[in-house]
């Protein structure tokens, strides 16, 4: 219905507004299993879609591939997690807490120490490890998936205060990443930084305090949609199942406190079937009322639909017209609540349909901060030094991540519990990435990327751009060149008079022969001296910071 | 995106225009309406300016504003963090009710004559969620709404309907409305498109090739990469202009460090100073989301929330002062709100949970000092259920200021409402009576520089004569604009002797706005303000 339209109609009092869908957008497609053609096109759309960015070495893996194995392959990581985050900071010299019991380079995760400079110091320390993890990520969903889930959860890190529970918390996620959502709802309810965030450590019966029951179901299960009705006395009745776990600081543990639980009987609305959920007592009232709840919450189809929802405004689209949400949504949260819940289900269902590969759905996505940052790092092959130099690597991995937050993205510390608004804010959505600050912003560091690098330690990172186009067929013709180059980076292809332009003006000088840049490239392959060298190097380097700057490089 | 295009696809084409104004109901207006009628007449003058001061996460204001009159019910109500009676700050005219101890740059502020204070200001039905209650607020929506467009957007996009397309031009060289920060709020969203720009800082605005522009198709992808293309030819637009205006202004007033309200405001004042006309500018301060700790046991009057208030406090006098100092203090008003007040009963967190109305600030140098409103009726046991009742809609502040500030007719401020609460709006007693719509009056001449150079009729319509004194020799006269520039030379010659003589300007076809009549003779320079004005 035209919003116009439905702004003027009556309604009756006290009804609860219809939330207006978007105009169609003429898709069709629903999630039977795709079979259509699988070549680069496809596989650089599944990869840009659940990794960060697709490498060439990515792409010829995959395509050797169908379908089906590769989303198989994509959902079932076999590479080792990633080693802890170690202490890269200097020690503080607190007397009281003089975080004296770990050295430099070994990891700080296991260790107590309650100084509000180490635990910040600790913060940074996870930070930057993260941003190593994502850029050196495995050929897998793993690491995309957990930025989905540590943004849906939506805490921050640096309001809690406490590097140690931050990083406890990521490991949570990380552990169940493509497990059972319900067993992570339930983890996240007792763990220590969602417990110190939302004042769950604080909720008592004589006063309980709402913070967490509301947003558990606005923002972590349930969600707003139309058919989401619980009511406000719903979020007191689960504020005070929810009553007694506290957190114990100098053991870093969770704890269930029966005396300050409440014990009465808990009677939710309609929306809930007016269930009641028994008040217990003891040391198990706390875990056997909490899966109650979640059972009673997990019973609502309104759930998966809601969690549904999410995963495609991330991995496909952010708009959900008619057509998305009955051919769509629908049919996926039934699958979801059919397995009980198993991510790992859902997404196979979702990344292999006919919906996914539409072409419709391709080239829309506009890339979030860590996508643009991280994927392209990773699509030209940037090289770092070995992890085992982490006085360099972390230097550099926080260069990548003050570029994250700079172009508006904090990973683990979004503006609010509702994260970040790319993935909720109607009516725009990802486009909230793009203004006039995070654009130029971006091709700031694509530009710093291409031309001078990140320097640390004596160490450069910068994209290599000859031995980018080398891993190409034939980088001596500039139209091939180009048209590879573009293949990997770009989802929408330039038009002809685009492309010559571009290869005339820069590759070329404004010469009018293709072999300028033939004779150029092969003078550097016979002879790879550093004048040869820095003939094609000077040419590729506004090529592709032309590239980069192009707006049709923020989509994928 | 051609707006144009979008409106042709949605709607029929004889609503075209009532939609371009209004964002509501094309249904509600003929194309004879006043409405349609208002906008034939074009862009309403006016160099006022509004500084929306969002403060995010629910802010207590049961304890921003303390009731004295009924301290002992409040008190009551929330012991463990009430702040006590002896150290709240009182306020000029009136006993009723006083402020934090935290706010002494309020509390002058008001004193001075400068801010109203509105009491319990919310809605119907409140929401307690925060980011569902943001929308509320920003949309102007009614609760059981969900509008996609921000109520400052729908002004602006009612002033300048055909936005983006065909702008930045001569008579809006500018941003219509700026967010300092990252993200771009929904409060100045549009019907179509977002009026508002974000910047973080004034000066470090990178330069960007232009992109190629090959076709677009009719996809999602295609309406995404328009979307990117239209940022990315805006942030070239209008880059030169904000730096331009910001390098234009060398000397503020000593704000203070350490408050990121503080740091933001600074640069509205610069850029407002600076000579941008750009209508609404947009700040944000977080962490008013005090569930617990809000205050030190020890001394209620410090801690979290404290320390948030003082900063505000802090921020917006520095600011009120440096408009002062800037002299825009006349074109210039500020405005508070959170997403929502908090309980009237303490929790035992030693914090507040999540409430309903609370009052808003409104302050400036053309802002009618006072109370509106009553204090919060608070019971003598408040329960844990009780909540500050609302006195004003917030919308009937929003459309006082579109009215009385903006200078807009009555009946097209209500088009920018839903239809429902049209009726409802008030409009409130808010601004001095000295306010004037559209341009503030250039400042009082100069004696010692009326004698070398004076224009007649001041302020004028088309034509004004401009008369001056020469010692004889080079003799200039030119005419700059607001932003500096000189757009006309009226006179250059030689003088054998000393002597008066006058000169003719013909303003036909310029904006309305002030001007200022340059003479240059010999080692003398004077500048004379005139204004031109609407006939």
């Amino acid at each position: 219905m035209d919003r116009r339209d439905f702004l003027t109609a009556k309604r009756r009092k006290g009804e609860k507004a219809p939330v207006p869908l978007p105009a169609p957008r003429g898709l069709t497609s629903g999630i039977n299993p795709y079979g259509g053609p699988w070549t680069e096109n496809e596989v650089i759309h599944l990869l840009k879609r659940t990794m960060f960015g697709a490498t060439k070495a990515d792409v010829d893996y995959f395509k050797t591939r169908s379908v089906s194995q590769a989303v198989d392959e994509l959902l079932n990581p076999t590479a080792p997690q990633p080693g802890p985050p170690v202490k890269e900071y200097t020690t503080s010299t607190q007397p009281g807490t003089p975080d004296a019991n770990i050295a430099q380079g070994t990891t700080w995760i296991n260790d107590i120490n309650n100084d509000g400079t180490v635990q910040s110091q600790r913060i940074g320390s996870y930070k930057k490890w993260w941003t190593g993890v994502l850029i050196n990520q495995d050929r897998s969903i793993r690491e995309k998936l957990i930025t989905f889930w540590v943004d849906h959860f939506g805490n921050e890190a640096s309001d809690v205060g406490y590097g140690n529970w931050a990083y406890r918390q990521h490991d949570l996620l990380r552990q169940s990443v493509l497990g059972n959502f319900k067993q992570m709802v339930d983890g996240v309810t007792k763990d220590l930084s969602m417990l110190r965030y939302l004042n769950g450590y604080l909720n008592v019966a004589t006063a309980p305090d709402e913070n967490y029951a509301r947003e558990l179901l606005e923002l972590f299960t349930l969600g707003k949609g139309p058919g989401s009705q619980y009511t406000e006395a719903d979020v007191k009745e689960a504020a005070k199942v929810l009553t007694g776990w506290q957190i114990n600081a100098t053991t870093y543990t969770t704890v269930f406190n029966a005396t300050r639980h409440s014990t009465v009987n808990k009677t939710f609305s309609s929306f809930f079937n007016s269930t009641i959920i028994t008040g217990r007592t003891g040391a198990t009232a706390g875990q056997l009322e909490l899966n109650d709840l979640l059972n009673m919450i997990f019973a609502s189809p309104e759930c998966a639909k809601f969690i549904c929802r999410k995963f495609y405004r991330f991995f496909v689209y952010y708009t959900i017209d008619q057509a998305t949400e009955t051919n769509v949504i629908e049919p996926l949260a039934a699958i979801f609540r059919n397995s009980n819940y198993d991510i790992r289900v859902v997404l196979s269902a979702l990344l292999k349909s006919e919906h996914f590969f539409d072409v419709l759905n391709q080239n829309c996505y506009i890339k979030s901060p860590a996508d643009h940052i991280v994927g392209a790092l990773r699509e030209m092959n940037t090289v770092f030094p070995p992890l085992s130099d982490w006085n360099t690597s972390y230097g550099m991995w926080n260069f990548f991540y003050a570029n994250m937050i700079n172009t508006g993205q904090n990973l683990h510390d979004p503006p609010n519990v509702s994260g970040h608004p790319a993935y909720y804010q109607e009516p725009l959505f990802h486009e909230i990435w793009i203004n006039s600050d995070s654009l130029p912003k971006r091709n700031q560091y694509t530009d710093t990327m291409v031309n001078s690098g990140y320097t640390r330690n004596n160490i450069r990172v910068i994209f290599n751009l000859v031995p980018y186009v080398q891993q190409f067929s034939n980088p001596g013709n500039p139209n091939d060149l180009i048209d590879d180059a573009l293949k990997y980076l770009f989802r929408n292809q330039l038009s002809y008079e685009s492309k010559k332009a571009i290869k005339t003006q820069i590759l070329l000088s404004n010469q009018l022969y293709d072999y300028y840049w033939t004779n150029a490239w092969m003078a550097y392959t016979a002879s790879p001296t550093t004048a040869n060298f820095n003939i094609v190097n000077n040419r590729l380097k506004p090529l592709f910071q032309y590239f980069f700057n192009l707006s049709e490089y923020q989509l994928s | 995106m051609k707006r144009r295009d979008f409106l042709q696809k949605s709607i029929p084409a004889a609503t075209l225009l009532p939609a371009l104004i209004n964002g509501y109901s094309v249904k509600a207006f003929a194309a004879d309406s006043p409405l349609v009628q208002a906008l034939m007449q074009g862009v309403t003058e006016t160099d006022h300016v509004l500084v929306i001061i969002q403060l995010a996460g629910g802010n207590d204001g049961l304890n921003m504003v303390v009731p004295v009159s009924t301290y002992s019910s409040y008190f009551n109500a929330r012991s463990n963090v009430a702040i006590p009676q002896n150290r709240i700050l009182s306020l000029s005219g009136t006993s009723a009710s006083g402020l934090h101890p935290a706010m002494t740059g309020m509390q002058n502020i008001f004193n001075n004559g400068n801010m109203k204070v509105i009491q319990a200001v919310g809605y119907p039905q409140p929401n307690f969620s925060h980011f569902r209650a943001t929308d509320i607020w920003m949309s102007a929506s009614n609760s059981d709404q969900e509008v996609f467009n921000g109520w400052a957007g729908r002004y602006l996009n009612y002033e300048y309907p055909n936005f983006p397309t065909g702008y930045p031009n001569t008579s809006m060289p500018d941003p219509l409305a700026i967010q300092i920060g990252s993200t771009t709020s929904l409060t100045t969203q549009g019907p179509v498109v977002n009026m508002g720009m974000s910047i973080t800082s004034a000066t470090s605005f990178y330069n960007l090739i232009s992109g190629t522009t090959d076709p677009v198709p009719n996809t999602p992808a295609g309406k995404e990469l328009k979307y990117i293309r239209l940022v990315n030819q805006q942030t070239q637009k209008y880059s030169t202009v904000i730096r331009n205006a910001a390098n234009t202004v060398t000397q503020q007033v000593t704000y203070p460090t350490n408050n990121s309200l503080a740091d933001q405001l600074k640069i509205v004042a610069r850029l407002i100073k600076g000579g941008l006309r750009t209508r609404v500018y947009m700040v944000s301060f977080g962490g008013f989301d005090t569930h617990s700790v809000q205050v030190n046991a020890a001394d209620t009057t410090t801690g979290a929330h404290a320390t948030l208030l003082q900063r505000v406090s802090d921020a917006c006098k520095a600011f009120q002062d440096d408009l002062q100092f800037l002299q825009i203090q006349d074109r210039v008003i500020g405005m508070t709100y959170s997403e929502f007040g908090r309980r009237i009963k303490s929790n035992s967190s030693v914090g507040t949970d999540h409430g309903a109305a609370a009052p808003m600030f409104l302050f400036g140098s053309k802002i009618a000092t006072g109370v509106l409103g009553d204090n919060p009726s608070i019971p003598a046991n408040a329960s844990v259920n009780d909540n500050v009742p609302m006195q004003y809609d917030f919308r009937s502040i929003y459309s006082t200021i579109l009215e009385k500030w903006f200078c807009l007719d009555k009946t097209i401020v209500s088009g920018l409402y839903p239809p429902n609460i049209n009726s409802q709006l008030q409009s409130l007693p808010l601004f001095k009576s000295s306010i004037s719509c559209s341009t503030t009056p250039p400042p009082p001449p100069d004696p010692n520089v009326d004698s070398l150079i004076t224009n007649y009729p001041n302020p004028f319509t088309d034509n004004t004569r401009i008369s001056f004194r020469t010692e004889g020799g080079h003799t200039l006269i030119q005419v700059i604009d607001t932003l500096g520039r000189v757009i006309r030379t009226l006179l250059e010659k030689d003088y054998p002797s000393a002597t008066t003589d006058s000169v003719n300007f013909n303003a036909e076809g310029l904006p309305t706005g002030v001007y200022y009549a340059r003479l240059q003779n010999g080692v003398t320079q004077k500048v004379r303000p005139m204004m031109k004005v609407r006939p």
